[in-house]
């Protein structure tokens, strides 16, 4: 039986584990040079900083994680540097690109653990150089070593936010600011009496008490009005209003900003899984059961791909979709480790619950903005160009979803394929129209799901 | 925008061209940190006249930081390691 993982992150080692466990010798892909992940992530060789370092708290789960990573390369068909860009359905083959170079894998079966994006709401002057999405900032510093300027303000909200402030300072870093947009009695509501994975929380309390207690200004309930700066030397200064009301300026030269992540669900799209509208989570996620089957037969998946969970969740969730896998294919399977994985993922569902009310997405920060923010950074298309294809007076009459939008504006139709601005377009577009973002729909997954260098040619034509 | 080197950065430096003009690197930057940790401030302009770009993600997913590389053709800066004596022109 041949079978592929995509995405060689906590959920990806996870559910490779199993699969070898079981005797298979799956294909395994990502399209970074390593594995890890996101939240793992290796800095290429020569950098020398320890897990400690680079993972804080985490350190222990990162050391073992990539020790499994380790192991499982040479017992499986191990490809680092190779994007899946599509899936066909019949027969089932991933595309794929490495090093130039297209080619095609048959495939009876996929595990499809292919993480997560930020999750950003466009602001005026977020395309100057200097700003970067939470995580971007994250990589900076741990893949590279580096700070995303002199002086880093850092804007949103969710557990990111405090965590990355936190590595910036613990690195030596300047913080201009950590400005949550949510409020703290918000915060406070939606935590309490919640612990049902006390060691997170705590977690995030220690961060957000280290940066007070180093000084940094910290403030809540803020609402961002603009990144103000000029060309080349980028970001100059955060305009925003504090939960006072009280309009402020913030002197910064790089802002991170983020409001949670959100699924990169492009295979899954193309493979035929349903997707539908989380109102919890507030995203677009990829219909599958409790164990990852979907309704297509021979897709599985697992991780934030897969609805947003968090690391710990996406290393169970990866080891119970290979499971479900080998059991559907009439293999071995483990049922007592199942039952245990299972009974520990219920448990963290309602804490993520919680957590998704104390960080809710700003839906009402992205409805208003200003005209003339640009919304989709890759065709420059604005808020105001958006807001105007709602209107029924317009050439074309209104647009009825997101879809109709785009052919109207060209949002979301750039290289990025909508995954930055998609959900803010969609609360735009909500808001003129005055429906909800689920009937305003998403835009649709096209291959492949990253741009292809012109270069490209299929192996089999280049051995002919 | 400037990159600031905080830690890990005892690595050996290496040469590369931007827009003709000779620079430095470590061993492991990838070129959106070589480009933006030295002179080079911002990665490309848009094409629609809106000004300079420098990336976003940094994680390979938004397509906003592209350079073209001799011999690879355009790349996301964030993805591709700086090898030496690549000649690198902003997209
Ligand atoms: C930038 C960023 C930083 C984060 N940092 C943290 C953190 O510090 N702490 C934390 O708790 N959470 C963090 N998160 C949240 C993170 O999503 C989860 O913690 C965790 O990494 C999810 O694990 P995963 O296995 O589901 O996906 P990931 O760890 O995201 O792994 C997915 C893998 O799939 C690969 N992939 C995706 N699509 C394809 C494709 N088409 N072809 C080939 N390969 C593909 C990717 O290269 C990646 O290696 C971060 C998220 C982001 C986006
Ligand atoms: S910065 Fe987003 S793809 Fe490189």
């Amino acid at each position: 039986m041949r079978v592929a993982v995509v995405g060689a992150g906590p959920a990806g080692v996870r559910a490779v584990e199993q699969l070898v466990r079981a005797g298979l010798r799956p294909l395994w892909l990502d399209e970074a040079p390593d594995g890890g992940g996101r939240i793992y992530q290796r800095p290429p060789a020569g950098f020398t900083r320890g897990a400690r370092a680079l993972y804080g708290l985490e350190a222990a789960k990162a050391t073992a994680l990539h020790a499994t990573l380790d192991a499982l390369k040479p017992v499986t068909d191990w490809r680092p540097g190779t994007l899946v860009w599509d899936i066909g359905a019949d027969p089932r083959q991933l595309h794929t690109l490495r090093e130039g170079r297209a080619a095609a894998q048959d495939v009876d079966a996929a595990i499809l653990c292919t993480g997560a994006m930020d999750r950003v709401v466009p602001l005026p002057g977020w395309t100057l150089p200097g700003v970067t999405t939470l995580g971007g900032a994250q990589i900076a510093l741990k893949a590279q070593g580096c700070a995303i300027g002199r002086c880093v303000a850092f804007l949103g909200s969710g557990p990111l936010l405090w965590l990355v402030a936190y590595q910036y300072m613990k690195a030596g870093a300047t913080i201009a600011a950590v400005l949550d947009t949510t409020p703290f009695a918000t915060k406070a509501q939606a935590l309490a009496g919640l612990p049902h994975d006390p060691a997170t929380l705590a977690k995030g309390l220690y961060y957000v008490a280290r940066l007070r207690a180093a000084g940094i200004l910290v403030a809540e309930g803020v609402t961002p009005l603009a990144i103000e700066g000029e060309g080349e030397r980028g970001v100059t200064a955060l305009h925003w209003r504090d939960a006072a009301g009280r309009e402020r300026w913030l002197d910064c030269d790089a802002l991170g900003l983020g409001w949670g992540v959100r699924p990169e669900l492009q295979l899954a799209d193309l493979a035929g899984v349903p997707i539908r509208f989380d109102p919890v989570q507030h995203n677009w996620v990829p219909e599958r059961d409790a164990m990852g089957r979907t309704s297509v037969r021979g897709i599985y998946l697992a991780g934030d791909g897969a609805g947003i969970g968090g690391a710990d969740v996406a290393e169970m969730a990866g080891a119970c979709a290979a499971q479900a896998l080998l059991a559907d294919a009439g293999l071995p399977a483990d049922a007592a480790l199942v039952r245990r994985l299972q009974a520990r993922l219920r448990r963290q569902a309602r804490f993520r619950a919680a957590l998704e009310r104390a960080f809710p997405f700003p839906a009402q920060l992205a409805a208003s903005m200003p005209d003339e923010t640009i919304l989709c950074r890759c065709e420059r298309v604005t808020a105001g160009e958006l807001r105007a294809a709602a209107e029924p007076e317009g050439p074309q009459g209104a647009a009825p979803e997101v879809n109709r939008a785009k052919a109207f504006t060209r949002i979301g139709m750039g290289r990025c394929q909508g995954r930055v601005c998609g959900m803010a377009a969609a609360e735009v577009l909500a808001a003129r129209l005055g429906c909800g973002v689920a009937e305003i729909g998403r835009l649709r997954g096209q291959a492949p799901v990253k741009p292809l260098p012109f270069i490209a040619a299929p192996e089999a034509e280049e051995a002919a | 925008m400037r990159l600031v080197r905080l830690v890990d950065q005892d690595r050996p430096a290496i040469r590369f061209v931007l827009e003709g003009q000779d620079c430095s690197a470590r061993a492991g930057d990838t070129l959106l940190t070589a480009i933006l940790a030295g002179e080079g401030s911002f990665l490309r302009c848009s094409e629609f006249g809106d000004g300079p770009r420098a990336g976003f993600c940094l994680m390979g997913a938004c397509q906003d930081c592209r350079v073209v590389v001799e011999g690879l053709g355009p790349v996301r800066a964030c993805a591709t390691e700086c090898a030496p004596g690549m000649v690198v022109r902003r997209a």
